[in-house]
């Protein structure tokens, strides 16, 4: 992270602090608000204050079959998505980093796209795909649809590894007799290991809570995401979703996390935009 | 053996960049664009009304129901719900990427930057559902209002037609609130990176010369901060212009792009009609994408 002109000039006004502060709070309160309401007793409606305090709802969500179905759905779809945006970015990172050939501005931008377009052009395109080719709808065609969007998160903190790592290190081990198994495995791969785990929690993060494109490539299937979205419009034992909603936060907040720590530690600062 | 193998492959970079770039290149270009191009075609088949069957023949038809009115005004709706967001955005996000690049300690900026990001990639459905709470009629923002007895002002809001509706939850001015508050993480980081690279003496020579701390503002870090802004338009503008999820949840019975595409390949099984919709986002986009190359935002990116 460059850090200029941070020590000297002149001090942050009230004003702007204020309003930083503003802007920080409004990031961040609104989900505490769910961990809140996890544990109001009010069925119908969502009242605040709450009118009392109750945790039967975590007992009440640990006993409902189709929320666990959906998580568990949801972390094999995210672990396999996850495993192939690994292989995909990382082959990808590689070629473009090693070799020059035509096309090769191109590649960032085709990578890049599933994500700069809205996520209902890639999931109507994959569903059209999908129905005009009479493909029935599986648990393969939900982590196609992840991985297309998945594979730039590790493409971008691998390539940005890759040219941060000097290309004399590959040249002295070839040169000290190592095959290209060799070196890859004692020399490139230890040095890319935390941009492959940063990219992989990212995608990792990315893919479980995914809910766009999965409404157009899931079918009759429910992921975790699917089944919260159905509960808005169809509730059934409302403060559940509460609950689920609180689960989904947890089980993505700590990849995101050390993500971003190593990351930062790193002073990488491909993993930022989105 | 593996010697062999690599030595084999160490002669032949051609081979090797094939077997790199093989599987991630035919992947993305068969499944990604190849349903991307079947897409296209497909906006220009036409639905047999009477049938309901999809007539498989070149015909402009389906892009001309877009410029009926009704699809018409969906289109100026969310056009103009994505503006509102990416200005308010712009406006929120401004003081915080500022603080963070020019006033934040190292050590804070670290944490401040994970602080932006986390957003940025935690589940965007649950942090629309947060708002569900919050806007609810018996909700929490209900009954701050109530607390400073703006009862009053927020009737008179909800009641204005264009923007209103029956409660927060359910009226334009909900999803606005939503979308801002779910797309400002892509607008602090690009403002943030392109204050970054304001030089501290381009602001010190400033006030040496005499400007006053808003002068150097609006005639110094502005100007070279505005790349950044348009950069984060990219996606404050692209995300809202496509969303369905906050329509669905939030929203009224107007529809907005997302929304009509949504329901015109589900229930009605108009898939040309609605691939013809999403092409709107797509050119709309192209367009934007390139008026923001133009003022140099890539470089903020």
């Amino acid at each position: 992270m460059p850090s200029n002109s941070s020590s000297h000039g002149p001090k942050a006004s009230w004003g702007l602090k204020l309003a930083a502060l503003g802007g920080l709070l409004f990031l961040h309160v609104p989900i505490l608000i769910i961990f809140l309401y996890t544990l109001t007793p009010d069925e119908t409606t969502y009242t605040f204050p709450l009118p009392g305090i109750t945790f039967k709802w975590f007992g009440i969500a640990l006993q409902r079959a189709d929320m666990w179905r959906a998580l568990v759905l949801s972390l094999q779809v995210a672990v396999v998505a996850t495993l192939a945006a690994l292989i995909l970015g990382t082959l990808a990172a590689a070629a473009v980093y090693r070799s020059q050939f035509f096309g090769r501005e191109a590649i960032s931008f085709l990578l890049v796209l599933p994500i700069a377009l809205p996520g209902i052009v890639t999931g109507i395109a994959l569903r059209t795909a999908i129905g005009g080719f009479d493909i029935p709808f599986s648990f393969w065609t939900i982590v196609i649809g992840h991985a297309t969007f998945c594979v730039v998160v590790v493409y971008n903190n691998v390539l940005a590894r890759f040219r941060r790592m000097q290309g004399s290190l590959i040249e002295a081990s070839m040169d000290l007799g190592a095959n290209s198994f060799e070196t890859f495995r004692h020399v490139v791969f230890p040095n890319i290991a935390t941009a492959l785990l940063a990219g992989g929690m990212l995608a990792f993060a990315l893919s479980f809570d995914e809910v766009i494109v999965t409404t157009f490539t899931a079918g009759q299937q429910t992921t975790l995401p699917i089944w919260i979205f159905s509960q808005l419009s169809r509730p059934r034992d409302r403060p559940v979703t509460n609950v689920a909603a609180m689960i989904v936060m947890l089980i993505t907040f700590v990849p995101i996390f050390y993500a971003q720590r190593l990351s930062a530690q790193s002073s990488d600062t491909e993993g930022e935009t989105k | 053996m593996l010697q062999r193998i690599s030595t084999y492959l160490y002669l032949r970079p051609g081979l090797v960049l094939g077997l790199l770039l093989g599987p991630p290149l035919v992947y993305m270009l068969v499944v990604y664009l190849g349903s991307l191009f079947n897409l296209l075609i497909y906006s220009f088949y036409y639905l047999e009304e009477f049938t309901g069957l999809i007539v498989r023949e070149f015909t402009l038809r389906t892009y001309a129901q877009i410029f009926e009115p009704a699809n018409r005004d969906i289109f100026i709706r969310t056009a103009g719900m994505a503006a509102a967001v990416t200005v308010v955005d712009a406006v929120i996000a401004f003081p915080l990427a500022y603080y963070i690049a020019k006033f934040a300690s190292p050590r804070w900026k670290t944490w401040l930057i994970i602080a932006v990001t986390i957003p940025l990639w935690s589940s965007y459905l649950v942090r629309v559902y947060a708002w569900k709470l919050i806007l609810a009629q018996e909700g929490i923002l209900s009954w701050f209002i109530n607390l400073l007895q703006l009862d009053g002002v927020l009737d008179w809001l909800l009641s204005i037609e264009a923007i209103g509706g029956s409660s927060l939850a359910l009226s334009p001015i909900g999803m606005f609130i939503v979308f801002s508050y779910i797309w400002l993480p892509y607008m602090i980081i690009p403002i943030q990176t392109a204050l970054e690279r304001v030089p501290g003496s381009l602001i010190e020579a400033s006030s040496d010369l005499g400007a006053k701390p808003l002068q150097t503002f609006r005639t110094v870090i502005l100007p070279l901060a505005f790349p950044g802004v348009v950069a984060g338009s990219i996606f404050t503008f692209s995300l809202t212009l496509g969303d369905f999820i906050v329509p669905l949840s939030l929203g009224n019975s107007k529809f907005f792009i997302g929304q009509a595409v949504y329901s015109y390949q589900g229930t009605a099984g108009n898939i040309p009609l609605a691939a013809a919709m999403t092409m709107g986002p797509v050119v709309i986009m192209i367009v934007y994408l390139l008026i923001a190359r133009r003022l140099g935002a890539f470089d903020a990116l």
